[in-house]
């Protein structure tokens, strides 16, 4: 018998009488990505964008804001040209500390998750230490880490992966909780094995929060590298803030925003678009 | 549909052995605040090509009952037997099919439908899909997730997907518990049709007193806690049936007779519907 099924019989939501309202589509929550926008909507969003970037242009030559204070928009674009050939080293830099440990986190966050929703006695004892590893600024630990391991990528993606790893575990272990006893003992009567279980049932029944899991815990590790290049080490685009900072260049310093904004959106719009295809049933 | 070949009466294979035999059931639960009983030494044979409906209050065991049927959870005391061979677990021979259909969001229909080949490692038989779909109208919308599908489609679906692996005992839950009066009798047709097309043993298990009559060779009643077998009504009412002939006088002097079996041995908080 399979252990988390046990005795129990599912409770069937009986569908109330004359309840009908079936048809809910799938944009429900969209967030202006859905792929039926209308030619209107986007020149829309364009025109608005245009608006808001022309504006600031504008603004700022207008009250003649100095540059160290806050560039114009097209002095940033330009920066990010001219400066790009100094730039992409360090960009490349934060991407693979950024990858590796999201990698390492949130397989480790995974598989935990996976592990301990099915042990609720274990999952009491270890819930308290995640739940401190996603409430603690893991970047507070950076300079502790470079101590130990020296001013290479470790402690850096060592970071990243602390950072990620928790908030891939806690969202992931909400999708696994979420138990159907209906669609276990369905598979369980064709004969599934635990292992098909896991599988078949309950890794879909979580993917939408596995999704949200990994799409939460890797804007986290963004933060993180980029926190963690700035407190030490001499590479990186978080250490390309501190050094344009310094030297007081505001229109590279602000295109390395730039960079990390549109790296940050990447990863929003990715995960959109995994969740689209994979956990688009739930809404 | 399979090639056994139409039965003309109902109760025509009494003098068989019996399909599954249920001895002395027993089961109690273990819950925090105590435990209960919920089967009362229950015995019970299920005869081979039969359609056995099982009728009885809420919470009087009935699932416990058919859970115990389908080796999906053991029983304190008592033993289940498919033929000579103990069910202590799932067996191929066995299909359930469940309230509200239970079928799998996140695959369309003909995922939903091999779904068992899958878990049994087995390759897919497309041929017999095919003729089980357009058997019950779902030719043609296997492209479709099941939030795209009426109440009614949805149950004829997991029919279809239990009935694909060609099991010879179904276990039905309260299967057409859900729907509206109108889905049911369509159902009811089908899975009477169904039932005198394939040779196959059933359990159905209903609130429902003429959805009973209407379905059953034999109707089991259950009594309320802990779940025991109160009567057993032979129904002998010729083949095929029509949905209108629950409106008929013999009918519904049947559903009285049963009623006034329960009311006879009963609280009279609890009821059962004559619907
Ligand atoms: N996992 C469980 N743990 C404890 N008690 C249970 C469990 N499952 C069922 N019971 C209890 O056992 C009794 C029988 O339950 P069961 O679900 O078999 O009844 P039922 O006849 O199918 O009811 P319904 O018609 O409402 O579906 C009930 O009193 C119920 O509360
Ligand atoms: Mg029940």
């Amino acid at each position: 018998m399979d252990k988390a099924l046990g005795d129990k019989i599912p409770e069937f939501n009986r569908k109330k009488a004359g309840g009908g309202g079936d048809g809910v589509g799938l944009s429900g929550t969209s967030l202006g990505l859905g792929d039926h926008r209308t030619k209107l909507e986007t020149l829309t969003i364009i025109l608005v964008a245009v608006v808001i970037i022309g504006g600031a242009e504008l603004l700022l030559k207008w009250f003649g804001v100095p540059q160290y204070v806050l560039p114009t928009p097209s002095l940033i674009i330009m920066a990010l040209f001219t400066e790009w050939g100094f730039i992409w080293p360090h960009l490349l830099v934060t991407l693979y500390e950024l990858l590796v440990g999201f990698a390492i986190g949130a397989s480790i966050g995974f598989v935990l998750a996976a592990v301990i929703t099915q042990f609720p006695f274990v999952e009491k004892i270890v819930t308290p230490y995640i739940l401190l590893l996603v409430t603690t600024p893991m970047l507070a630990l950076v300079p502790l880490l470079i101590l130990k391991l020296g001013f290479g990528s470790e402690p850096r993606i060592i970071a990243v992966a602390l950072a990620s790893g928790p908030m891939v575990m806690i969202n992931s272990a909400t999708g696994f909780r979420r138990v159907d006893l209906a669609k276990i003992a369905l598979a369980r009567s064709f004969g599934a094995s635990t292992f098909q279980i896991f599988t078949k049932i309950r890794i879909p029944m979580a993917m939408p929060m596995i999704i949200v899991g990994l799409m939460v815990g890797s804007i986290f590790g963004l933060l993180t590298t980029v926190g963690a290049e700035m407190v030490g080490g001499a590479e990186g685009l978080g250490n390309r803030l501190t050094y344009y900072s310094a030297l007081i260049r505001m229109p590279q310093f602000f295109a390395i925003i730039l960079i990390l904004a549109i790296i940050g959106i990447s990863i929003y719009v990715l995960f959109y678009w995994i969740g689209k295809k994979w956990a688009s049933w739930e809404t | 549909m399979d090639a056994t070949p139409m039965r003309n009466v109902a109760g025509a294979s009494d003098k068989k052995a019996p399909k599954m035999v249920i001895a002395g059931a027993t089961k109690y639960y273990q819950t925090r605040t105590g435990s209960v009983h919920a089967l009362d030494n229950v015995s019970l044979d299920v005869r081979d090509g039969e359609f056995l409906c099982i009728l009885g209050p809420s919470g009087c065991g009935k699932s416990t009952l058919l859970w115990s049927m389908g080796g999906l959870h053991g029983l304190t005391d008592g033993e289940i037997r498919l033929g000579a061979e103990k069910i202590i677990k799932p067996h191929p021979e066995i299909a359930m099919i469940f309230q509200d259909a239970n079928l799998l969001p996140w695959r369309n229909l003909a995922a939903n439908i091999a779904l068992p080949f899958e878990l049994k490692r087995k390759p897919v038989d497309q041929q017999r899909i095919d003729m089980l779909l357009k058997r019950v109208n779902l030719w043609g919308f296997e492209s479709k997730f099941p939030r795209e599908l009426s109440g009614g489609m949805q149950q004829r679906a997991s029919i279809v997907r239990s009935l694909s692996v060609n099991p010879s005992l179904l276990l039905m839950d309260e299967p057409f518990g859900a729907l509206d009066a109108f889905t049911r009798d369509e159902m009811n047709l089908l899975i009477q049709e169904i039932w005198m097309e394939t040779g196959k043993t059933i359990v159905f298990i209903t609130h429902s007193i003429s959805e009973a009559i209407f379905l059953a060779d034999r109707v089991v009643v259950m009594s309320a806690r802990p779940g025991r077998i109160a009567s057993v009504f032979d129904i002998d009412i010729p083949r095929p049936r029509p949905v209108d002939i629950q409106t008929r006088p013999d009918f519904i002097e049947r559903v009285l007779h049963i009623k006034a079996s329960i009311d006879h041995g009963r609280s009279p908080s609890e009821g059962l519907a004559i619907t």
